[in-house]
């Protein structure tokens, strides 16, 4: 392994003979481009990035159980610590940076006065179990938002715990075990029918419940077959899963016809409302018929993705599932503000709630955040969302639909679908063609997914692209599709080139995972 | 509207170009019973001033926990988070960035995960830790289920000195899932802890807190012991994470798996979330593991990377036979604690955790002193249980009228329990200083 730096990055000039990548330098670094080695490596022992002062005159109370020997966590002064992050952050492609056209993810952009409204002390700095009477206005923002919530999807129960969507599908599916319990129908209805399109954590979410689940086939239009559905239904069935809009951007054209179903068959119909940016303002779900469903406050209410999260989940319910929201909710009166904590106080009030889906209140600074999301916009600012988010989705798809191949018929939501028709017999495939929007500086849409047409390439523009980004980006997929025609292959089969990483090695990762970095790392050795 | 970049003629050329005569063709497919003509009933869009004032006038509704002497745990802990951790999660890079699932872009992410990841297994004492968790009380759900998994037995024995809204997550999941749970009674600190009797052949693991629920720590040895030799697994569970800096680590002492809260290192109170929930567990259970982990690999040059990997265990590839539903982790809550921790490193986060030891020992010796009071605890790191003359519950708000926030009274959380009626709950951080504790015992000694 010589010529590797510490990094294990090959430094000498000339020693990468793959196509497309460029010279190699002593440090690894390229020019604004700065390669960092792992904290671990760049322990600098003695240094503290913290001023503390030795405690004294203190009895310990620690008895038997004081902590020996050496962590081995690494040394390091504020300078030195500032450097890696920000170093470490040059590496990350993001939404400030540009287009981020994930399909059913919603990047869109995250306006900073959330951040700054969500970093208020009032907000930031109270504890969940501070006495409820100094906490009031916190009780009110949840209250608030809870109100925003039941106006935009009419519907009059509210669940604002839920940490994530796929949390708040948790919340949702256990509402509707608690109502079947409570009609005595739990033992006989053990089947929930999910579409093949459908999100991984629907299913997922179902099998953690104890469900069969049984897969619903999709028309050649890319919408639940409603024949194949009704055949499905019976009296063991506890109830359908359905993402609307569907995860191929198309709205359910049967969807109060499927609600109406599902109801006379006695089960209840859940709702995965990640994909509601594409009717806020213009539909409500409990308008269609929905029991059940979860809103990703860090999509269609913009709180910042984060890298991977924290999210937020809270469910909205009809009139039917709404007495088992869970723990805690809030409720006011003349004395203000209260929030339900325990089932002792529940039963005073009325309510069954199933139970906790988690320690305290939920995701308050995602709360805050989004409802500073929707004062801003406003109800006609919120429709507007859903018009332009649609509007920008078909344009990409109208505008592509001659260079890659549509998968379905327009008009589409919020998203728009193709499939890898465009490049047979060209070499190339989706991931190829993915990668190579890499180089040419945009984050790839979703790949693979939805399963029901081959090789997905789903792009979510959102609503706060401009013309003139989404301009580009349509030519720069146009450029792309005619390369890949024309044999081009090698822009694509070997990208990104440009990235700080070629392609990475996942199989070696899962074969023999390395999952932390440890003094005698492959790494270390390697220097 | 600021942040919709689209005009007017924009929209009329995209139209065009769509071939649709209005916004309203592309909405077609909605059915026409659901269509709605005007706007919902709320209130029109605001310019950030207004925005601000109506926030700003919510918050101001709030005692902030650094505007009084606050000793307030239970569970969230107030700390000093440096200035450059809040500065760092806000670069854009970090903060508006999706999950890493291209890797060759988001090596920022992914590195700093797998720095996290190390950190953790660390601290807990553990070979391996995922990439974090909802929070404190979901992981703990998770890692019950997870110990179903990995002996194949289906039930848990909660120790009566879990935090109650974790036993309540886990109750919830437990319940469902069609699984057996014992919940045990409180065991107040003082009181014989002896759990190895609940433990028989069916037993899939046993749930312990240290610093448990009232602030005491726990030996887990004998407990590990016991739990092996019938073949379950020991949870250990940690919700103050600084503990870590001074007291013997979960993973020392024999457990299998340890679920912490990562709020008190990086992350403000926030009124319950966003926190970060960290788990961790040996090598061999890996595969069983929820949640996302990032690993070490090479790119196609054969440089150092990183990518999320055993993907195979979650919902998007396995669907219905996926570990776990869980499709996040609690990213830039887990940047927040790796940048705070990086800056402790060795030894400042082992001073930081005596210093918390000292700021509640000394609470702890002048509050003994007051009539009435009786401390429990035999043991303890920065929180402790004080049985008091009469309800906790009112004499917490007696406190607030004196303006202290003076902990939490178990009543809030054990409800209708006689036995804990007096009980309350007391933390005392770094944050505190003697003015702090000298205002305590003097509002506590006029409300008693």
């Amino acid at each position: 392994m010589s010529g590797m730096n510490r990094q294990g990055r090959p430094t000498a000039i000339g020693n990468t003979a793959h196509s497309g990548s460029r010279n190699s330098t002593f440090t690894g670094n390229r020019a604004l481009e700065l390669e960092e080695p792992l904290l671990f490596e760049i322990d600098n022992p003695g240094a503290c990035g913290v001023d503390l002062d030795e405690p004294e005159g203190f009895t310990s109370h620690l008895g038997a159980l004081e902590r020996k020997g050496r962590i081995g966590l690494p040394s390091l002064s504020e300078p030195e610590v500032v450097r890696h992050y920000v170093r470490l952050s040059s590496k990350n492609y993001s939404i400030d940076a540009g287009l981020y056209p994930l399909g059913s993810c919603t990047m869109k952009h995250n306006p900073r006065l959330n951040e700054k409204m969500a970093r208020l002390p009032g907000f930031s700095d109270v504890h969940p179990l501070q006495p409820q009477q100094t906490v009031q206005g916190a009780i009110e923002l949840m209250s608030e938002l809870a109100h925003w919530l039941r106006e935009l999807t009419g519907m009059p129960g509210v669940a604002l715990s839920p940490k994530a969507g796929a949390h708040g599908e948790l919340c949702g599916m256990m509402a509707i075990r608690a109502a079947l319990i409570a009609r005595g129908e739990d033992a006989q209805r053990t089947r929930v029918l999910v579409p093949e399109s459908a999100h991984g954590t629907n299913p997922a979410t179902a099998a953690l419940l104890g469900y069969k689940v049984d897969a619903i086939p999709a028309t050649d239009e890319g919408r639940v077959d409603l024949e194949a559905f009704k055949s499905k239904l019976g009296p063991d069935v506890a109830a359908i899963m359905l993402t609307n809009p569907n995860t191929c951007g198309l709205f359910e054209r049967d969807i109060v016809s499927i609600a109406k179903a599902v109801h006379e068959a006695g089960a209840y119909f859940y709702c995965d409302g990640a994909n509601f940016n594409a009717i806020v303002g213009r539909v409500r779900p409990g308008d269609l018929g929905i029991d059940a469903m979860h809103i990703n406050l860090h999509k269609t209410f913009s709180t910042p993705h984060g890298g991977g999260g924290p999210g937020a989940g809270p469910v909205v319910f009809s009139e039917a599932l709404a007495p088992f929201a869970p723990l805690p909710y809030v409720v006011s009166d003349k004395k203000g503000f209260r929030l339900v904590e325990t089932n002792e106080e529940a039963k005073a009030d009325g309510t069954t709630p199933f139970g906790r889906m988690t320690a305290f209140h939920g995701q308050m600074g995602m709360f805050v955040r989004a409802l500073a999301y929707m004062m801003s916009h406003g109800a006609d600012g919120l429709r507007q969302v859903a018009e332009d988010a649609v509007l920008n989705a078909n344009y990409v798809l109208a505008s592509l639909k001659d260079d890659m191949s549509a998968s379905f018929e327009g008009p589409c939501m919020h998203e728009a679908l193709f499939d890898d028709r465009f490049l047979k017999g060209t070499g190339v495939e989706t991931l190829d063609f993915a990668k190579a929007m890499i180089d040419e500086g945009y984050h790839p849409m979703t790949m693979y997914f939805p399963l029901v047409v081959h090789g997905a390439l789903l792009i979510e523009p959102t609503e706060t692209e401009s013309k003139q980004s989404i301009d580009l980006f349509i030519a720069t997929l146009k450029d792309l599709a005619r390369a890949a025609k024309s044999n081009d292959k090698e822009r694509f089969t070997g990208a990104p080139f440009m990235a700080p990483r070629r392609r990475l090695d996942e199989t070696a990762a899962a074969r023999k995972p390395v999952l932390r970095w440890t003094p005698s790392a492959p790494a270390e050795a390697a220097e | 509207m600021r942040y919709l970049p689209l005009t007017d003629a924009d929209r009329r050329e995209m139209l065009g170009v769509i071939g649709a005569k209005s916004v309203d063709e592309l909405f077609r497919d909605v059915p026409e019973s659901a269509r709605r003509e005007g706007l919902v009933d709320l209130p029109r869009r605001k310019g950030e001033l207004e925005v601000e004032r109506l926030l700003g006038r919510m918050a101001a509704k709030n005692v902030a926990a650094g505007s009084v002497p606050f000793f307030v745990g239970a569970g969230a802990y107030r700390h000093h988070v440096p200035a450059s951790v809040d500065h760092l999660i806000q670069r854009s890079e970090f903060l508006t960035s999706y999950t890493p699932y291209q890797p060759e872009i988001t090596q920022g992410t992914l590195q700093y995960l797998f720095e996290f990841q190390t950190q953790v297994a660390m601290i807990t004492g553990m070979e391996v830790a995922n990439a974090s968790m909802y929070d404190g009380s979901t992981g703990c759900g998770e890692a019950v289920l997870m110990a179903h998994r990995v002996t194949k037995r289906r039930k848990a024995v909660l120790t009566g000195t879990l935090h109650p809204q974790y036993a309540e997550v886990v109750k919830n999941l437990s319940e469902f899932g069609g699984y057996e749970l014992e919940i045990m009674p409180p065991a107040l600190p003082g009181e014989a802890f002896d759990v190895t009797d609940r433990i028989c052949d069916k037993t899939s693991c046993i749930v312990v807190q240290t610093p448990d629920f009232f602030g005491e720590l726990h030996d887990l040895r004998a407990i590990a012991e016991a739990a092996h030799a019938k073949g379950a697994l020991l949870i250990a569970v940690v919700p103050e994470i600084v503990s870590l800096g001074a007291v013997t680590p979960p993973g020392e002492m024999g457990a299998d798996i340890v679920v912490g809260e990562g709020q008190s290192i990086g992350n403000g109170l926030n009124f319950g979330g966003p926190y970060v929930g960290l788990f961790a567990t040996r090598e061999k259970f890996v595969r069983q593991m929820p949640g996302r982990l990032c690993g070490q690999t090479v790119d196609a040059e054969g440089n150092r990377g990183f990518v999320l990997t055993l993907s195979t265990r979650e919902q998007h590839i396995r669907r219905e036979k996926a570990t776990s539903n869980i499709c996040t982790n609690s990213g830039l809550c887990s940047l927040a604690f790796t940048i705070h921790m990086s800056l402790l490193g060795e030894e400042g986060y082992k001073r930081l955790a005596r210093v918390n030891h000292a700021a509640a020992s000394k609470l702890a010796g002048l509050l003994s002193k007051v009539p009435g009071v009786e401390i429990l605890n035999r043991t303890f790191f920065n929180e402790f249980t004080m049985r008091l003359p009469k309800p906790a519950a009112e004499v917490v708000d007696a406190l607030v009228e004196k303006g202290v926030l003076g902990g939490v009274p178990a009543s809030r959380l054990w409800p209708g329990r006689p036995e804990v009626e007096n009980l309350l709950i007391v933390a005392s951080t770094e944050i505190n200083t003697d003015d702090d504790r000298a205002a305590y015992e003097a509002a506590l000694k006029e409300v008693l």
